[in-house]
């Protein structure tokens, strides 16, 4: 009976609405998950709004407060600053740097996998080796080859980070190239004297653009874990910045006796990647044929 | 079959050498001179030129490849800047050994656990117990490693005292307590290919229960556990080697940042080291290490093959 009533207010909204519902509905984790990557974006954003403290100030008087201090809901470091509004400062590195660096990886995964797929011969041999090699190192290997040349910084680990990921981009964007390639009608646009660039711009790119969207929003997480993998390292971003992998890295060296130093970041960022991973396979499984039921 | 696999094998050194022309490029292109570097506060204009001399470094590029490759090949690495010792032996015989020996143990862990693990949970498809596991899953193959081997450290080395938190000890001089020192980075390092191979298990698994040889194993009548543990297991082996072939560069990676957390002196600590002190030359020697494992091991997989699939056998 409950259910039925549930079904006739529904039932009177308008059909866009029925339909959100009925998809939170049967992909409850889904919505959970994107609710709390829209939460920690917001937060990023509204960071001076939102933190209680501005992430450099130190408390002279509380050098590592446990958390439910007064004035500091989640306790301060070793340097008296407080944990809660670094971990939302630190909200927008992190972000900045995932997304910045899956920006990279996937424009230079589209340069490099067109030109593997739409060329033939030696070029293409040759891309394709190149395409090996980078494919032979482990992204966050790669990274810190990147980070030993270009230095440290905010800017300098978008840039490794990135060219870490463009090997996976362009495999898939080369694979998907060389599906379209022999589709019909690909081949009539050529029969009809259409110019090949013509081709390529307005039948090949477009139906490449969208596959790479979706397998852009799945690397985001591993782009935050691989630049806070680098941060951790002490090679990534430079202290004071309130950077996740930083504030671990400052909190391991007291865990015995601050356990929150480290936790307070480390929680925020497991959430953050478990959300992120929730959402990229949601996102994979709505739009990927095979995958769906 | 020998043609298979030598075909495989001129692959993979052909990725090699391009790693390696790569590398030596970077290398070049790092900021800093390294005759700078090494005459340190003896500088003068007759020393940095015989140095260059020396070292090759007024020969043109292409030259210094070659003889770069050359030393590399036959394991003359140079010296480290910084330790003044051969980076051969650092690399091999000091370092090399300590990531192995991580990367074996939380290898051996995940597939120990993680496999029965699917197993059990494909058999008892929507029960409770196979909902934990997908929840856990999901947990693992997304949680930070470093982040988990600071909590571990916190649970089972400060509050319960049960394991050293910190160095390595080797196992085949001490084998306890090799053993002691390396199960909290061994579980910190597993969690994600466990994770990985538990979701893998039972995807396979519960589409090989499925095919009609199963079911014709069921009709003659043998027990359960056979079906599941022989007929079934024996169909996931393949894409199981595939997966663990692939996800090697993560092992490898995440071994990075467990030998951080656990300050064990292996791979990881050697390049992470070599960053800070602008020591190009390890880098390189660390990338080329990784790079190597990595394709080894996917040739090896790739070798497998045939052995593990009766049907891919070339006739």
């Amino acid at each position: 009976m409950v259910d039925l009533s549930a079904d006739v207010t529904l039932s009177k909204q308008p059909a866009r609405v029925s339909a959100i519902l009925a998809f939170a509905r049967s992909n409850i984790f889904f919505v959970i998950a994107a609710t709390v990557v829209a939460i920690f974006v917001l937060s990023a954003v509204f960071a001076p709004l939102v933190a209680p403290h501005p992430p450099l100030d130190q408390d002279m008087a509380a050098f590592m407060s446990p958390p439910l201090t007064e004035s500091h809901v989640l306790g301060t470091d070793s340097f008296g600053r407080d944990l809660l509004s670094r971990t939302i400062y630190g909200a927008r590195y992190a972000l900045a740097i995932g997304f910045g660096a899956v920006l990279i990886g996937a424009m230079g995964g589209l340069i490099i996998g067109m030109a593997a797929g739409l060329s033939g011969g030696v070029t293409e041999w040759a891309l394709m080796r190149f395409i090996d090699a980078l494919l032979a190192l482990p992204s966050l290997i790669m990274a810190i080859a990147f980070i030993s040349i270009l230095g440290q910084g905010v800017d300098k680990v978008i840039l490794a980070v990135g060219v870490a990921l463009i090997g996976p981009f362009s495999r898939t964007v080369r694979a998907d190239v060389l599906q379209i390639k022999a589709q019909a009608f690909v081949e009539a646009a050529g029969l009809m004297g259409v110019k090949r660039l013509a081709i390529i711009w307005r039948h090949i790119l477009p139906n490449v653009i969208f596959p790479l969207a979706v397998q852009a929003t799945i690397r985001v997480s591993y782009a935050v874990l691989v630049s806070s993998g680098l941060s951790f390292l002490g090679i990534g971003v430079a202290p004071p910045t309130p950077d996740w992998g930083l504030m671990i890295a400052e909190g391991r060296s007291f865990v015995s006796f601050a356990p929150w130093i480290a936790g307070v970041p480390g929680t925020a960022l497991a959430i953050l990647l478990i959300a992120l991973s929730i959402v990229g396979d949601g996102v994979r499984e709505h739009f990927d044929p095979k995958l769906r039921k | 079959m020998l043609l298979f696999a030598a075909g495989k094998v001129l692959q993979t050194l052909m990725v090699l050498l391009i790693v390696s022309v790569v590398s030596f490029t970077l290398l070049k292109l790092a900021p800093g001179d390294p005759i700078q570097i090494m005459l340190g506060t003896e500088n003068s204009p007759e020393a940095y030129a015989s140095l260059m001399k020396q070292l090759g470094l007024d020969r043109p590029m292409v030259e210094q490849y070659f003889h770069w490759l050359k030393n590399f090949v036959t394991g003359d690495w140079g010296v480290s800047y910084v330790g003044k010792a051969p980076i051969f032996q650092y690399a091999f015989v000091e370092a090399l050994p300590v990531t192995l020996t991580l990367a074996a143990s939380a290898l051996a862990l995940s597939i120990l656990i993680g496999v029965p693990l699917g197993v059990l949970s494909a058999t008892r498809r929507g029960s409770g117990w196979d909902a934990i596991t997908s929840v856990f899953t999901l947990t693992g193959t997304s949680f930070p490693s470093f982040y988990l081997g600071i909590l571990l450290i916190w649970l089972f080395g400060v509050k319960l005292g049960l394991f050293p938190t910190m160095g390595f000890v080797a196992p085949w001089n001490d084998f306890w307590g090799g053993v002691a020192h390396m199960t909290l980075p061994a579980i910190t390092l597993s969690i994600y290919f466990l994770a990985m191979i538990v979701r893998m298990t039972r995807a396979n698994l519960i589409e090989v229960l499925e095919q009609p040889y199963i079911a014709a194993a069921r009709a003659r009548g043998e027990p359960n556990w056979r079906v599941v543990w022989v007929h079934g297991l024996r169909n996931i082996l393949m894409p199981l080697v595939t997966i663990l072939g692939l996800q090697l560069g993560a092992l490898l990676q995440g071994a990075v940042l467990t030998e951080t957390v656990f300050s064990l002196p292996g791979i990881g600590q050697m390049i992470t080291n070599a960053v800070l002190n602008r020591e190009y030359g390890i880098v390189q020697a660390g990338v080329m290490i990784t790079a190597c494992l990595f394709i080894t091991t996917n040739l090896l997989v790739d070798l497998a093959y045939p052995y593990l699939d009766p049907r891919l056998r070339p006739r």
